[in-house]
């Protein structure tokens, strides 16, 4: 069974709860998905077996020595990323979508493509069952198929291992990773907080969860913080038929946990936090 | 062009350290104070900025691209647009005579356009989503940038967003999280980047992984400490040792986070914030003209 721990925007508390989930059950494999921030790591230091590259695109680079400043290249890319300086013709790195059609167009073959090969997928053993997750190299785009690839791998170690049940820790946000993230799970646990703009962000979430018509649950964290606005998205969720499966109330103990790199049920079981959590999971 | 004002990028490793809390607050005081400013909310995933100030919708448009509509009758089959397709957008089986456009696939590059000799491609407009301006008050106007749920990037209309900006404002960008694409295209056009972060484990790794590229970007920078108190001295000892000026600190307070939880702007509820914004500002204005 796979269970998708997702929340519109981060800093929701999300990966506390996917921390706590991978800690629940005798052994998980727990696939970090958040590969923009990939942080589970600083928790559970797992034994890296596996270190792959995997290339996240291509650039276009230009031969300056070849290059007859004719601007057709410029032309015709749409991303703006081939600029005219004072004659010279110059591709900004940042701006190329790596579309390849400058090389197509150029008459002198004065662009290549290079590979985009910065980012990682690692992958091994922790505390509780096997871990794997992905560290998209900065200013690198497609997350979504790194999350593609980390699930891929995540769903192998699962059988490999005999292990039953797979955690994933998903982005934030809406976009293409989350897809990549929710698509064929069992389950979803949105993960929100109550603030007008996590009432705004969860409302988008469920919007993406809904079109894929996976069963979904929300917890509620530091719910005690703003107890009205945590009726008004219990009132909300109730309208959309999805079950508010767990409160959390606000506890420093949930950062200190972080801090000694454990998850809330190891540092502080018996406390609330931890109790709601495992209720919330049990209901899974 | 005439580029009095500047730019200064608000940003976080990861979504909800405060950004758009410190966003918000210092567009509100810079307002407050009657300075010409605009406030771009490129978090175009899941804006927020807006539900802190009312204000009149004064323009609005959709942010397109062209995407190929492949007519049939024209088409021979072969096949060299899926071929010029690096986004594998075009779904193409020769022998079954079958060719599509996956629509959500394409980045609207135009390599197709380019390959068909045979006139069989034509250009039509899609919607990737939106940006709408807000005049605020006078002198202080609000523009969002609001991708539609599922597109592959949020980079056009973030770009379209950025542009609406007067360069004679002053012009604070609450940038998306992470340090991805997004992210690189936002701080790309600031002149000052103001990083948002925990002092936690998490927001140290984020803060890292933010700083080596901004380094690398050669941009200026100074790091707010959003929830002082909860967390470790990993994150301060990080600024020490790397020479990074703290621009400000934010002490975790169960009144800070009631007000923001209902939608309020602290530099409102708790005027004694005022200052302390303004205070912000002239920091970060210290730094770019050293
Ligand atoms: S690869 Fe595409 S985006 Fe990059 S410079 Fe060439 S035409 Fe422009
Ligand atoms: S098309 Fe080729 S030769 Fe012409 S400016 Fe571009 S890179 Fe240079
Ligand atoms: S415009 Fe570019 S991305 Fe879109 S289908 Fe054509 S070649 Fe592919
Ligand atoms: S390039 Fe033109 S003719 Fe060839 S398959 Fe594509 S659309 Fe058809």
């Amino acid at each position: 069974m796979e269970i998708a721990v997702i929340s519109g925007k981060g800093g929701t508390g999300k990966s506390a709860v996917s921390a706590a989930f991978a800690t629940l059950n005798e052994r998980v494999v727990l696939a970090d998905c958040d590969v923009d921030a990939a942080n589970l790591y600083l928790i559970f230091s797992p034994l890296i077996q596996e270190e792959k590259v995997f290339i996240s695109g291509q650039k276009a680079v230009m031969d300056k020595d070849i290059c007859s400043n004719c601007g057709i290249c410029m032309d015709y890319c749409r991303f703006d990323a081939i600029t005219e300086i004072n004659g010279e013709i110059l591709i900004d790195e940042t701006s190329c979508d790596g579309c390849q059609l400058c090389v197509r167009v150029c008459p002198v073959e004065a662009i290549t493509m290079i590979k985009e090969d910065k980012s990682r997928l690692y992958a091994g053993d922790f505390r509780n069952g096997k871990m794997v997750y992905g560290r998209l190299s900065p200013g690198e785009e497609n997350s979504g198929r790194l999350v593609d690839v980390v699930r891929d791998k995540a769903k192998k170690m699962a059988k490999a291992s005999d292990i039953d049940t797979t955690i994933i820790d998903g982005p934030p946000g809406i976009g293409c990773p989350v897809i990549s993230s929710v698509t064929g799970v069992d389950r979803v646990v949105v993960v929100t907080e109550p603030t007008l703009s996590g009432l705004h962000d969860l409302k988008r979430t469920l919007e993406v969860t809904s079109n894929f018509s996976i069963k979904t649950q929300v917890l509620v964290n530091k719910y005690d913080l703003n107890e009205k606005m945590t009726d008004n998205i219990e009132a909300y969720c109730g309208e959309k038929g999805i079950a508010v499966t767990g409160k959390i109330p606000f506890d420093p103990r949930v950062v200190e946990a972080m801090v000694h790199c454990k998850s809330i049920v190891e540092y502080a079981p018996d406390s609330e936090v931890a109790q709601v959590i495992s209720k919330a999971f049990k209901l899974i | 062009m005439d580029k009095s004002g500047y730019n200064i990028a608000i940003a976080s490793g990861k979504g909800g350290t405060g950004k758009t809390f410190v966003s918000t607050n210092l567009f509100n005081v810079l307002k407050q104070d009657s300075l010409p400013v605009t406030l771009i909310d490129c978090d175009a995933e899941e804006p927020n900025d807006r539900e802190f100030f009312p204000g009149e919708l004064t323009n609005c448009f959709d942010v397109t691209q062209e995407v190929p509509v492949i007519d049939a009758s024209a088409c021979t089959y072969c096949g060299k647009c899926a071929e010029y397709c690096h986004y594998n957008a075009i779904f193409f089986l020769q022998e079954a005579r079958m060719i599509q456009v996956v629509e959500d696939l394409c980045h609207g590059c135009g390599a197709c356009f380019v390959a068909c000799e045979y006139g069989a491609i034509t250009a039509k407009e899609s919607v990737l989503g939106s940006v709408n301006t807000y005049q605020i008050d006078n002198n202080a106007t609000l523009t969002e940038a609001r991708m539609k749920v599922g597109v592959h990037s949020p980079v056009p209309v973030i770009k379209a967003a950025i542009k609406q900006a007067k360069p004679t404002d002053l012009v604070l960008m609450d940038a998306p999280p992470g340090t991805s694409c997004p992210f690189i295209q936002t701080v790309n056009l600031a002149d000052y980047v103001v990083l948002v972060t925990e002092p936690t484990p998490f927001g140290l790794s984020d803060l890292k992984q933010s700083v080596e590229t901004l380094k690398t970007m050669g941009k200026s920078y100074g790091v707010i400490i959003n929830r002082a108190g909860l967390g470790d001295e990993g994150v301060y000892n990080y600024l020490e040792k790397e020479k990074i000026t703290l621009l400000m600190s934010i002490p975790f307070d169960r009144k800070i986070a009631s007000v923001y939880s209902n939608g309020k702007l602290l530099t409102n509820e708790l005027p004694e914030w005022k200052a302390k914004f303004r205070e912000l500002l002239s920091l970060i204005t210290a730094q770019l003209w050293k």
